[in-house]
């Protein structure tokens, strides 16, 4: 039934008192929402708020600088811009990563692995995706500032290697953090760490404490004010034992041969220099390695990447024939003793060749030698004929007490232990016995004998020095710590010392190594690399890869030796090479040496 | 013109809040683009003082005879909009108008207002099915022309006013129940139609902090504006979120959003107090209109302004989804401001109308 109403009549005010509570109740649900938002969590959108337009920003410490022992600059750091894209801000990087990586000339499937590799870093750490950019690169993200608000830069400085890869396998290289780093918070995205040699060994001292700065940010993440700066710690400098003017005139002398040199000084234990074929340029990793590089140098043969003064485990050769004279001599038993050479040695029956009666011109045969004879001419009988007198516990024995077979403690990442074979090592490894016929084979640091360029470095000095063996080190800081004495007879000494000169003099394996008016003295090793049978079943091409490996080591002066040289030149056929290398190291050490006192 | 007849509290009341608004455009934009819009709303301001006075003056029984022709005047322009307007930010709302342009839907929204008053304002109506039906085809027609363009913040402005026209046109209680449920059932048809950038909305509002980068970017900011302004606010141009950019559009749908980060819960406080006066008001001058339908009129008015107010202030503090609804006489815009202003010269006229007869 219709109400009929009056035009004239006024609005029912029943209704218009419900609408207005209406309106009463809509604006305190308003009163409500507001109270809500600006009383009761006022604390917790202020701290949103701030979260909005507070961004921190690493500082990155510089790492420590790296000195040679007279104070020249080895590693030094350069100032950097690195992109880095942030995750927290507004802007979707996700969507925008292909055209990033197209306007920073990176490639889109090596910014995507980036992103992956720190997927597990939290959200606002900001993640580095090109580093050392160009000024071209620095345009594009200034230019793009509204259009990927998520592009950053920000400066670091990196590190400056020497050229030529100069040391390069002695310094090491720096690189990111690993996976495991960035999971377990340890280390932000784009952090800088040490990752092989003394940049490895020596992280923690190098690496400084990072600087914060928090800034004030807009909505496209453009900085509109400082609001505090921490400024960073820079890392401890590093001042190392080595010579730069000796390991120049190592790094030369090697040239481009596959080795490596190392010189230590036997009364300290300090480097001088320690040089490894091929090498690599660690400018390259400091510049974010392309995976390409990385793979060449995994993948050569020849190992760039390896420090062989430390980590190359090879047969020593003729160099064992040291530890065969300490032993025979500490026993008593070489003293007086003579060897008739006649070019061959039968034991069980089976012959060994002395290196003599393979040469193709001249006497086959050393004849009547003594120890000190044998050490000048290495006549291999002589020590087959002394190996098979002592036995290979006795020389087990020795060349542990050497200092062979066990790490050396060199304040670098990795050094090998190289092997001193014993019946116990081969039973356990191969479930064979020892044969006696292995001893002939050891007595000449041939078979299963293996050692590093610096245990034999450390050899010759300890010997030449009378049984001071100093725990070998890079940096100052590790002088004085560690090593052992060897208590050897003044004849032991005198005798093997006496032979080392004679090796770099006439009638020696080495004498065109000579050094006029300088006291030096060492030892030459010719080391197989396959067996002579091996050899034989081995045809052209692939036998140039099993020539032999030559060594020397030296000491000058003879007695109490100021410097200790081992030189490895794989390949290198024979050792007469090597102590050409290792004499053209002794004399930059002693042109340094006149140098440095000259400058005093 | 009889100047002391005015509503001059009301007058006062909407030029304060009008004054507020400038000064808060001004603050929320400085040292961006918008640095200017404060003057240009200004200009706007006394643009709609003059609308008012003009409204004021032409006899609102005129314009209630001359409604069912301006009704179809506002179809055809809303239609014509659809056809010729200019493409902007995706939705055919406007019109080039002297250099300007002009949000034809905002104009519209008067011709419904008196459109509705006069239909509902007549005896013996809105009490049966057919007389609501009517109601709902009257309005829903432009409903359906804006929804189309589309902007369904300025649609929605449309139904409070046939709302508010058949509560105090006499309608049932049932019948109010039977049409809230059926509007309630036809909520998923509407989810169904709308587009994806309403949906989008629609779940931005119900759970802002699932994705605050994207569609609950602007509640969560909004949301963090206001909470961050805590009892006193951060003081003029000090708000954070809104020099920093991190609100979005500041000076227009979430202005108030901006002036509860500078001003706190205090001022909050203050200005929504300022809208209940202007709109108790209103109704305290529809009580007095000289006929029902001119207190129609009025109250449409309030229907207007009421549901512009909750639904923004709504949206900014998230309790209502994002709707693209201005806050009158404060968010910038001259359309949306020279229509509150028309339309309180039109209650102007009604009050003065009494005093005639």
């Amino acid at each position: 039934m219709p109400q009929v109403l009056d035009r004239k009549d006024k609005l029912p005010p029943g209704r218009l008192r419900l609408v207005e509570w209406g309106i009463l109740a809509g604006f305190l649900g308003l009163v409500w929402g507001l109270w809500q938002l600006q009383i009761l969590q006022a604390v917790r959108y202020t701290m949103l708020a701030q979260q909005n337009r507070i961004r921190t920003e690493p500082i990155p410490a510089p790492r420590g600088r790296i000195y040679d022992r007279r104070g020249r600059l080895l590693v030094d750091n350069y100032p950097s811009f690195t992109a880095y894209l942030l995750r927290d801000g507004s802007g979707n990087w996700r969507a925008d990563l292909p055209q990033i990586a197209q306007g920073l000339f990176v490639p889109l499937e090596d910014l995507q692995a980036q992103m992956q590799h720190y997927r597990a870093a939290p959200i606002y750490q900001p993640i580095p995706i090109k580093q050392d950019i160009t000024v071209a690169d620095e345009a594009f993200i200034a230019a793009h500032r509204d259009q990927f608000p998520e592009l950053e830069t920000i400066m670091a400085s990196r590190r400056l290697y020497p050229k030529n890869g100069f040391a390069a396998n002695l310094i090491g290289y720096v690189g990111e953090p690993d996976e495991r780093q960035i999971a377990s918070g340890q280390l932000r995205p784009g952090a800088i760490v040490g990752k092989s040699g003394l940049e490895a060994y020596y992280n923690r001292q190098l690496t400084g404490v990072d600087g914060e700065r928090r800034v004030m940010v807009d909505s496209r993440g453009r900085v509109v004010g400082t609001l505090s700066d921490r400024p960073p710690r820079p890392g401890q400098d590093l001042h190392l034992t080595l010579d730069e003017q000796v390991q120049m005139a190592a790094e030369t002398a090697l040239g481009n041969r596959p080795g490596a040199v190392v010189a230590l000084d036997p009364r300290t234990g300090g480097v001088l220099a320690m040089v490894s074929r091929p090498t690599f340029d660690p400018n390259l990793f400091a510049q974010g390695l392309s995976a390409k590089q990385w793979n060449a140098w995994v993948n050569d043969p020849d190992r760039p990447l390896l420090n062989k003064a430390i980590q190359a485990q090879l047969a020593p050769g003729s160099v064992f024939k040291l530890v065969m004279s300490v032993a025979g001599l500490q026993q008593n038993v070489a003293e007086n003793k003579t060897v008739d050479c006649k070019g061959v040695f039968y034991y069980g029956g089976h012959p060994f060749h002395c290196w003599i009666s393979r040469r193709l011109q001249g006497p086959r045969a050393h004849g009547v030698l003594n120890l000190q004879q044998a050490i000048t001419q290495s006549c291999d009988v002589y020590f087959y004929t002394l190996g098979s007198e002592l036995g290979i516990d006795v020389i087990d024995q020795y060349a542990q007490e050497l200092g062979l077979g066990r790490r050396t403690g060199i304040d670098l990442p990795q050094e090998a232990k190289g092997l001193v074979p014993t019946p116990a090592w081969k039973e356990a490894r191969f479930r064979q016995p020892w044969y006696k016929g292995e001893t002939i084979d050891v007595a000449i640091g041939q078979g299963a004998v293996t050692a590093t360029p610096i245990q034999l470095a450390r050899l010759a000095g300890g010997i030449a020095s009378g049984g001071v063996f100093p725990r070998p080190h890079v940096a100052e800081e590790a002088a004085d710590t560690g090593g052992f004495t060897v208590a050897l007879s003044p004849t032991t000494v005198e005798t093997i010392t006496a032979g080392m000169q004679g090796v770099v003099n006439p009638g020696g394996t080495a004498a065109s190594a000579h050094l006029q008016g300088v006291d030096f003295g060492g030892k030459t090793g010719t080391a197989q690399t396959i067996s002579n049978q091996g050899l034989k079943s081995l045809h052209g091409g692939s036998r140039r890869a099993y020539v032999d490996n030559a060594w020397f080591v030296g000491v000058s002066p003879v007695r109490n030796p100021e410097i200790a040289v081992c030189v490895l030149f794989q390949r290198g056929a024979e050792g007469s090479f090597a102590a050409q290398i290792a004499a053209q190291v002794v004399q930059a050490f002693y042109r340094s040496q006149q140098a440095g006192a000259k400058a005093e | 013109m009889r100047l002391r007849d005015f509503d001059w509290w009301l007058i006062g009341v909407a030029l304060l809040i009008t004054a507020i608004g400038v000064a808060e455009i001004h603050s929320a934009t400085l040292a961006t683009r918008f640095a200017a819009v404060w003057v240009k709303q200004v200009y706007f301001a006394v643009a709609g003082m003059g609308l008012l006075l003009l409204f004021s003056q032409i006899d609102y029984k005129l314009i209630l005879e001359a409604s069912p022709w301006l009704y179809g005047v506002s179809v055809a322009a809303l239609a014509g909009v659809l056809v010729l307007g200019k493409a902007v930010f995706h939705s055919r709302r406007w019109i080039p108008v002297a250099g300007s342009h002009l949000q034809v839907s905002e104009f519209v929204k008067l011709v419904i207002i008196v459109v509705v008053a006069r239909y509902c304002g007549e005896a013996r109506l809105t009490t049966t099915w057919s007389d609501v039906g009517r109601v709902a085809a009257l309005v829903g027609l432009p409903v359906g022309l804006v929804l189309l363009e589309p902007d369904l913040g300025t649609a929605l402005t449309y139904v409070p006013v046939a709302a508010m026209g058949l509560v105090l046109g006499g309608m049932r209680w049932r019948q109010l129940g039977l049409l809230a449920l059926g509007g309630l059932l036809l909520m998923p048809l509407a989810w169904h139609e709308m587009h994806p950038y309403q949906r989008a909305r629609v779940v931005g509002f119900m759970e802002p902090q699932s994705d605050p980068l994207g569609r609950g970017y602007q509640v969560l900011q909004s949301k963090i504006a206001v909470g961050a302004g805590g009892m006193w606010g951060q003081g003029m141009a000090q708000g954070s979120q809104t020099r920093g950019e991190f609100l979005p559009v500041p000076h227009t749908d979430f202005i108030f959003a901006a002036f509860a980060e500078e001003y706190g819960f205090a001022g909050g406080l203050l200005l929504l107090g300022l809208y209940l006066l202007l709109l108790m008001r209103l109704i305290h001058n529809a009580q007095l209109a000289p006929d029902r339908s001119a207190g129609m009129v009025v109250m449409g008015v309030v229907a207007v302004l009421a549901f512009h107010v909750l639904i923004n202030v709504g949206m900014v503090v998230g309790l209502m989804p994002v709707t693209g609804i201005p806050l009158p006489l404060m968010s910038s815009g001259g359309s949306s401001l020279l229509f509150t202003f028309a339309a309180l010269g039109l209650v102007m006229n009604i009050r003065m109308a009494r005093f005639v007869n």
